[in-house]
């Protein structure tokens, strides 16, 4: 990919800051992050005033800008409803995403970064090839070894309980706010990282799973459960509350016991 | 160039379903998308997937869901479809499940089913209220199991299509120019068969529950092309969008038992389905709701409320943990303390690329599947949970036709007629690049989305059909000069916006041209000059097909095999 790792923006004043209509109160501060890094050295950040109303999102104010003041943002979208994991972004310091944040609750000012760490590819938008490329090393589909897929006459039973064990790992988005948040990987980009951790530990407490000697190598790797230190950054960005560090922690007890256990 | 046997567009479920059923032939196969296929809007799907296991009620079989499914429909659905589609649910679903699928389990571990509107039976698989979101990431799970490619973030310009002046049998669909999004630059894109699977085309109206990238491009791109557009005019309505943004409150939520109330606090739906109330399809409900505001029994702003507070609190929670969570953060309503302000929004396009049961378009080498393909299935109305259930049978059907007639026709490379395609997309992009803009885009876009949601709605009649048609035309004469304001192509969404609202405007006005042809009411067409439905004159399917004039109209029948018209009663 042709993006570069993050710069640090120089704080340069607006220069194409648009004029709104002089209205009341409600007028909030956007400081957007403007960098296209093939083509500038440095980024900067551009300042637009917003009007807000109950029920505005972060995402609402973009699609407004974008459409009426700025055509050359660049922002990454779609569902505005939280569950494509498009919009994660910094959010006055914050990963979150940007449809499921209400502008009220920010402040007069509101500074919208790209994902803390990550390369960017032009303004809001991160390069998300190496967490994907993550996600691919845990073997990242049901393996099963035993039982015949052909047969289609009937499921593999589970019961709810069993069913239940990996109800949060399963609302992953892929968004990348935890990536963003984890203080291991911004040292390390190859610690596989909160989220495909936690998706191999959907995959190895799938009750119909048979995978977990493909997952364990990684797993248990240099790059693997053991760099966490247990720093909850990413359980606190995440915004479908997957309690990440628990799936760590449920990841390394399944590695020592396949440890023991040979299996 | 890049060069594949089967290229699909599209990593929705569709497209990704396709794309598994390709290589399991042992065909090359490649996915090109917007988005990365996780984030298509299949994974916004909450309720569930029809199919009948009969796990929660035994009584219930394939045929009970083709004949619910052909009356939901209106008797507009081509029944040999709807008889492949119900008969292959099961083991489509079956299969999701082998391969991951986190189904919601009854207690001895089968697969648990809930109540949908219009089905008769309990027969809709879910997943919590995240259904297409657990099947959207096993889909792609199968994919990269099977390596196939996948170009994400592709935003495709042209459908190319070979052309031999001297025989115009020999037109055929070869590949496609796109747009790298991240990189920003024009690529082509070479197949012996091309899947198009871009979904629904939601954002040409304003008040709606599909995502931003639900533009219909990739029906545009067909049309355009040659292939017929099938039964437009048939938009659904879903009558339970949060009222203030159109975010999608889940049929599930009255399938777990939400109660409908009018600003009196009366459960209205007893004065227009009596026997299946709030589950009645949602035709029904929408106009329900939709007269309920008109007249007067609405919630200032135009809403009413789905209350679930007497679900309670932990059903709520097992059941319906993502509403409660969209209601919370988009509505700041507690479904459990209140109840959530409710209005009816533009939700699914029954319409599409016309195809047969394979997929199999009238421009040779070309599929379609999902959301952007007419099969029909759905005919006037689509029952909720038929959708996800049309992805994967139609998508790994046409994934399977598409591998087929790739081996049976390679085609040696034609690089002429891709660098011609390149240099016609080149010269549009700088056309929008030259000279002063005369019209604003977003402008543009928002006058189409109002006459949409305003005159083409819920309820229709020849005079603001008339309107909206006039309004379309005069926006598509003004479209000429709109400008982009930043040249760059690297994540130009000026440039991706300004090609999408020239899909969209096409497509508005095959919508809105079949629905004042079509004077009679059928499913989602509701026509208040004609009210009635029409078998003598209109039990057919409208097709549009593009001409430099505009969309000439043309009718095909239905196929009807055992079950004959009857009354639609609820
Ligand atoms: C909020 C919501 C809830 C729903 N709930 C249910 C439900 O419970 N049950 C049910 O049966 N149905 C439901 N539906 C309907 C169902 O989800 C959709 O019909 C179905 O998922 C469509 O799948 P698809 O693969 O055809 O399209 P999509 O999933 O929309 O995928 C389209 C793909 O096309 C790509 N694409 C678009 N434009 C381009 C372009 N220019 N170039 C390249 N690629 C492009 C996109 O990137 C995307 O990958 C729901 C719909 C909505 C909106
Ligand atoms: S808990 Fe572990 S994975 Fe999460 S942020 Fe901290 S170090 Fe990273
Ligand atoms: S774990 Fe949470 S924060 Fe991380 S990618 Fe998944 S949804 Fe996003
Ligand atoms: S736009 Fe989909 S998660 Fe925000």
């Amino acid at each position: 990919m042709a993006a570069e790792t993050q710069a640090k923006p120089a704080e340069t004043q607006p220069t194409a800051a648009p004029a709104m209509q002089a209205s009341t109160q409600a007028i909030v501060t956007f400081k957007i992050y403007r960098h296209e890094p093939t083509v500038e050295k440095t980024p900067h950040f551009q300042t637009y005033p917003v009007e807000t109303r109950p029920g505005l999102t972060v995402l609402d104010a973009l699609i407004h800008l974008l459409d009426t003041q700025d055509g050359s943002l660049a922002v990454r979208y779609s569902c505005r409803h939280a569950v494509c994991g498009s919009c994660a972004m910094d959010i006055n310091g914050k990963n979150m995403l940007a449809c499921q944040t209400q502008v009220a609750r920010l402040g007069p000012e509101v500074t919208l970064r790209p994902l803390t760490g990550l390369p960017v590819v032009r303004d809001l938008v991160c390069d998300m090839t190496n967490f994907f490329r993550k996600y691919n090393l845990i073997t990242p589909y049901l393996v099963n070894k035993t039982k015949d897929e052909k047969d289609l006459t009937r499921e593999w039973l589970q019961s709810p309980r069993d069913r239940k064990k990996i109800d949060h790992e399963i609302g992953c988005i892929m968004c990348g706010c935890c990536e963003g948040a984890c203080p291991v990987l911004w040292t390390d980009e190859n610690y596989l990282g909160p989220s495909a951790i936690a998706k191999a530990w959907r995959f190895i407490a799938d009750t119909r799973d048979e995978g977990i000697q493909e997952r364990i190598g990684i797993l248990d790797s240099q790059y693997g459960v053991w760099r966490c230190h247990t720093a909850f950054g990413c359980v606190e960005a995440c915004p479908k509350n997957i309690p990440l560090t628990e799936s760590i922690e449920k990841a390394r007890r399944r590695i020592i016991r396949y440890r023991l256990r040979g299996k | 160039m890049y060069t594949h046997q089967i290229l699909v567009v599209g990593g929705g479920l569709a497209g990704c379903r396709a794309a598994v059923a390709a290589a399991d032939l042992g065909a090359n196969v490649a996915i090109l998308s917007r988005v990365h296929p996780v984030r298509s809007h299949s994974g916004a799907a909450q309720g569930g997937i029809n199919g009948a296991l009969g796990t929660a009620d035994p009584k219930d079989s394939p045929e009970a869901h083709t004949y619910f499914t052909i009356k939901g429909s209106d008797f507009l659905a081509d029944q040999d479809a709807v008889q492949t589609m119900c008969q292959e649910a099961p083991s489509r679903i079956i299969e999701m499940e082998h391969w991951g699928a986190p189904f919601s389990r009854m207690e001895d571990g089968r697969i648990a089913q809930r109540p949908f509107g219009g089905a008769g039976f309990p027969r809709t698989c879910f997943s919590a209220d995240k259904t297409g979101h657990v099947l959207m990431h096993t889909l792609f799970e199968q994919c990269l199991k099977r390596q196939v490619q996948v170009y994400e973030e592709r935003h495709i310009l042209s459908l190319v299509v070979d052309q031999d002046p001297k025989n115009p049998a020999a037109r055929r669909a070869r590949g496609v120019i796109a747009l790298h999004m991240t990189e920003g630059k024009l690529e082509s894109y070479r197949a012996d068969a091309v899947i198009m699977a871009t979904g629904g085309a939601g954002r040409i109206y304003r008040k709606t529950t599909n995502a931003h990238v639900n533009t219909g491009i990739g029906m545009a791109l067909a049309y355009w092309k040659g292939a017929p557009l099938e039964d437009m005019e048939f938009v659904q309505f879903h009558p339970t969008g949060l009222f203030g943004t159109n975010i999608l409150i889940s049929e599930g939520a009255r399938a777990e038992g939400g109660y409908l109330k009018n600003k009196d606090g009366e459960r209205f739906m007893k004065r227009y389905a009596e026997k299946f109330m709030e589950l009645a399809p949602r035709d029904i409900v929408a106009r329900a709701i939709a007269t309920e505001i008109n007249e007067g029994r609405g919630y200032p702003g135009g809403y009413v409320h789905l209350d679930l507070t007497h679900v309670g609190r932990e059903r709520i929670e097992e059941r319906l943990p993502g509403i409660r969570d969209l209601s919370i953060n988009f509505a700041g309503v507690d479904p459990v303390e209140a109840p959530i302000p409710i209005q009816p929004s533009h939700h699914y396009t029954m319409g599409g690329i016309a195809c047969d049961i394979n997929g199999t378009t009238p421009l040779p080498g070309l599929y379609a599947c999902g959301e952007t393909a007419c099969v029909s299935v759905h005919g006037a109305n689509r029952l909720g949970g038929n959708s996800l259930l049309e992805t994967v049978v139609f998508g790994a059907r046409a994934g399977a036709a598409a591998a087929q007639y790739a081996k049976a026709n390679p085609t040696e490379a034609n690089g002429k007629i891709f660098d011609a395609e390149t240099q016609a997309a080149e010269k549009k992009i700088r056309g929008l690049g030259q000279g002063e803009a005369t019209e604003d885009y977003a402008a543009i876009k928002t006058e189409m989305g109002n006459t949409m949601d305003d005159q083409v709605q819920v309820f229709r009649n020849e005079k603001d059909l008339r309107r909206a048609l006039d309004k379309i035309r005069e926006l598509k004469g003004r479209f000429p000069g709109v400008r982009l304001r930043r040249k760059g192509l690297r994540y130009n969404l000026d440039l991706i916006h300004i090609l999408e609202l020239e899909a969209m405007l096409d497509l508005a006005e095959v919508i809105t041209l079949g629905a004042l042809a079509r004077t009679e009411s059928r499913g989602s067409h509701s026509r208040t000059d004609h009210p009635t439905r029409d078998d003598t004159h209109w039990l057919k399917h409208t097709l549009a097909t593009h001409t430099p004039q505009g969309p000439k109209l043309d009718y095909k029948p239905v196929t009807i095999t055992q079950w004959k018209p009857e009354a639609r009663v609820y």
